[in-house]
């Protein structure tokens, strides 16, 4: 059977951890991170496998630092 | 494990279904954590980029927060004196009828030093777009009172909330020129959730769309946040915004196709 997968990746250099993509994700895939990086700001990261690539953190993200996939994959 | 796996392998340039458009330089934003102006910069790009317009197209950068803008978006710009973006977008326009031109200028500058000029480019109905973004206050000079400040907001001129006996009322500069005939499309629109930041899009597309149609003048207002103006986290001066901003800032088309919209119950609801 085909399933959609979605995936996520996030320039943690250039997030200002704001943390508005949270508010705006639908599965809670995204979570603040306990390190900061090299500006001092903790960062936004994935957490689990929910993600759809529905695209709305993306969208919301002021800094457009997250980049969105998307794949159809075959499962058993 | 296994799922795990199939989820890192689709990190390939070919499952791409959104990323930052190539028209925003990678230069690091200068606006504070959560500013609106980021996402409302990317829309205006994407737009642009779709449309396939970008070496047709000149943007105004005003004064404020947005300065720098010439530095974030790779398109031709120009910077204009504080709130004279509209009189110079209508030299650009008039030299050369053929290409986009855009101002994008916040509150201070459209709503207060640059009243007279946003007034008479409506009223003469140039062929441009103003993008106008609106968070009630002067982000950029340290949170001072502006003429769009809500009754009883806190500013750093009015720390005790704005009182409208001595400082007036909050100035709708949006519905101000929508009545002008020379102004074609108004509308207000926000992008603080991902349901917003595509009607913004919509909204900033057509905006672009009626220029090629030498339709008039097009003003895209968004109301946007200012975290570090209104000291609150992001999320929640978001939250605020919606709470407080909303209600008198009311978002929707305010004149399409040059005639007034009449808000009804249902329009308002949404």
């Amino acid at each position: 059977m085909a399933k959609v997968i979605g995936d996520i990746a996030i320039d943690i250099e250039k997030c200002k951890g704001c943390e508005v993509c949270l508010a705006a994700c639908p599965f809670t895939v995204i979570a603040m991170s306990k390190e900061v990086n090299s500006k001092g700001y903790r960062f936004a990261m994935k957490v689990n496998n929910e993600c759809t690539g529905c695209t709305n953190c993306a969208l919301v993200c002021p800094d457009g630092v997250i980049t969105v996939y998307r794949a159809k994959v075959e499962t058993v | 494990m296994e799922d795990q796996f199939i989820k890192t392998d689709i990190l390939k340039p070919e499952n791409i279904v959104y990323k930052k458009t190539s028209l925003m330089t990678d230069k690091p934003l200068s606006y504070c954590p959560g500013c609106g102006h980021g996402t409302a910069h990317r829309m205006l790009m994407e737009v642009i980029d779709e449309m396939d317009i970008v070496d047709k197209t000149i943007g105004i950068s005003p004064v404020g927060c947005s300065v720098l803008a010439y530095d974030f978006m790779a398109i031709d710009m120009l910077g204009a004196a504080h709130g004279r973006a509209p009189a110079l977008a209508t030299a650009i326009k008039r030299m050369w009828p053929g290409h986009f031109v855009f101002t994008y200028q916040g509150d201070g500058d459209l709503a207060a030093i640059g009243t007279a000029e946003t007034i008479h480019a409506c009223n003469r109905g140039e062929n441009i777009t103003i993008i106008f973004i609106n968070n009630g206050i002067y982000g950029m000079t340290g949170g001072q009172m502006a003429p769009t400040t809500l009754p009883g907001m806190r500013s750093s001129t009015s720390p005790y909330g704005r009182d409208v006996t001595t400082m007036g009322h909050p100035l709708k500069i949006t519905e101000l020129v929508a009545q002008l005939p020379g102004v074609y499309y108004v509308t207000r629109q926000a992008v603080h959730t991902p349901n917003h930041v595509r009607k913004t899009k919509k909204a900033l597309r057509k905006a672009f769309e009626l220029q090629k149609e030498n339709k008039g003048l097009s003003l895209v207002e968004i109301v946007s946040n200012c975290n570090s103006g209104w000291k609150m986290t992001p999320v929640n001066s978001n939250k605020w915004m919606e709470d407080n901003m909303f209600p008198f800032y009311q978002l929707g088309d305010i004149k399409v196709d040059g005639k007034l919209v009449v808000k009804t119950e249902t329009s308002e609801k949404e």
